[in-house]
C-alpha cells in the first residue's frame, strides 16, 4: 500500500506546476489548460482521502468537480472564440479592455 | 519495494514530466497531448486508490471530451502557435513563487499527515460501481439534479456565447 501523504506530495508538485503555468503562460488556452491541471490535482487529493478514511463521499465530490470542470469548460472556450472573433487574438495581456 | 511503489513511481515521473511539458511547450496542441498524457497517468492513479468508477469518469470526461474540446477549439482558431516565446526572465518571478507554493503544501501535508496509513481491510468494496451509485442517486439525489441543469445551463450559454452576431446588433 503507497501512503497517502505520497499522492498528497504529488498531487502539491502538480497543483503547484498548474500555478505555475496560469502565471507564466500568455496563451488564453494554455492557462486554462493548467486550470484543469490545479482541478486534477485537487481531485487527486479527494480521492487519497477518500480511501484513507474509506468514505465514499471522497469520491462523489470527484465526480461532481468533474461535472462542473466540464461545464467550465464549454463555456471558458466559448468566451475564448467569441474575444478571439473580436480581437483576433487570445494573448491574455492584450485582453485589457471590458468594452468589445 | 513493492510492486505498486515501483508503479507509483514511474507514474509520478511519467505525471509531473507531463506537466511541465504541458507548461513548456511553445505549441498548444503539444500542450493539450501532454495534458492528456497527464490525466491519463491520474487515471491510473485513481485505479490504485481503490476508485475504479471515478478513473474511467476521468478517462472518458477529461481524456475525452474536455480534451477534445480543447483540441477543437485551438484547431479552429488556428491557434497552435499564437502566443510569444516564453521569456526565461519573466519567469522568475513566478517560478519563485510557484516553488514557495510547493514547498508550503508539501511540508504543511506531510507535517499533518504523515501518521502511518492504515487501509481500510475492505479497500476495493468500499468504491465498487454498485454502491457508488447508490450514493450518488440517494444520498446526493438533489447535487447530482443540481448537476444536471449546470450542464444544462452551460450548454446554452455556449451555444449563446458561440452565435455569430447578427448584423446590426452587436
Amino acid at each position: 500500500m503507497i501512503p497517502t501523504h505520497f499522492y498528497l506530495a504529488l498531487s502539491a508538485i502538480l497543483f503547484s506546476i498548474g500555478a505555475l503555468g496560469v502565471l507564466v503562460r500568455r496563451n488564453a488556452l494554455v492557462v486554462f489548460m493548467s486550470i484543469e491541471l490545479m482541478l486534477n490535482a485537487a481531485n487527486l487529493t479527494m480521492v487519497a482521502f477518500a480511501r484513507q478514511y474509506g468514505l465514499q463521499s471522497g469520491q462523489i465530490f470527484v465526480f461532481f468537480v468533474m461535472a462542473v470542470a466540464a461545464a467550465e469548460v464549454a463555456v471558458g472556450l466559448a468566451l475564448i472564440v467569441t474575444i478571439y472573433r473580436s480581437r483576433q487574438t487570445i494573448d491574455i495581456d492584450d485582453m485589457n479592455r471590458l468594452k468589445g | 519495494m513493492t510492486f505498486e511503489l515501483v508503479l507509483f513511481f514511474i507514474l509520478a515521473a511519467i505525471a509531473v514530466a507531463t506537466a511541465v511539458g504541458m507548461v513548456l511547450s511553445k505549441n498548444s496542441v503539444y500542450a493539450a497531448l501532454y495534458l492528456v498524457t497527464n490525466f491519463i497517468s491520474v487515471a491510473i492513479f485513481y485505479l490504485l486508490l481503490d476508485a475504479p468508477f471515478i478513473s474511467l469518469a476521468q478517462v472518458t470526461v477529461y481524456a475525452g471530451a474536455i480534451m477534445v474540446l480543447f483540441l477543437f477549439v485551438i484547431m479552429l482558431l488556428g491557434a497552435e502557435k499564437i502566443a510569444p516565446e516564453l521569456n526565461w526572465r519573466d519567469m522568475a518571478i513566478p517560478l519563485v513563487l510557484a516553488a514557495a507554493l510547493m514547498v508550503e503544501a508539501g511540508l504543511l501535508f506531510v507535517q499533518r499527515f504523515s501518521q502511518p496509513f492504515t487501509a481500510s481491510a475492505d479497500g476495493a468494496a468500499f468504491a465498487d460501481p454498485m454502491s457508488m451509485s447508490v450514493t450518488l442517486f440517494v444520498d446526493y439525489l438533489l447535487p447530482i439534479q443540481v448537476t444536471g441543469v449546470l450542464l444544462l445551463v452551460a450548454m446554452v450559454g455556449a451555444i449563446v456565447l458561440s452565435k455569430p452576431e447578427k448584423k446590426g446588433q452587436a
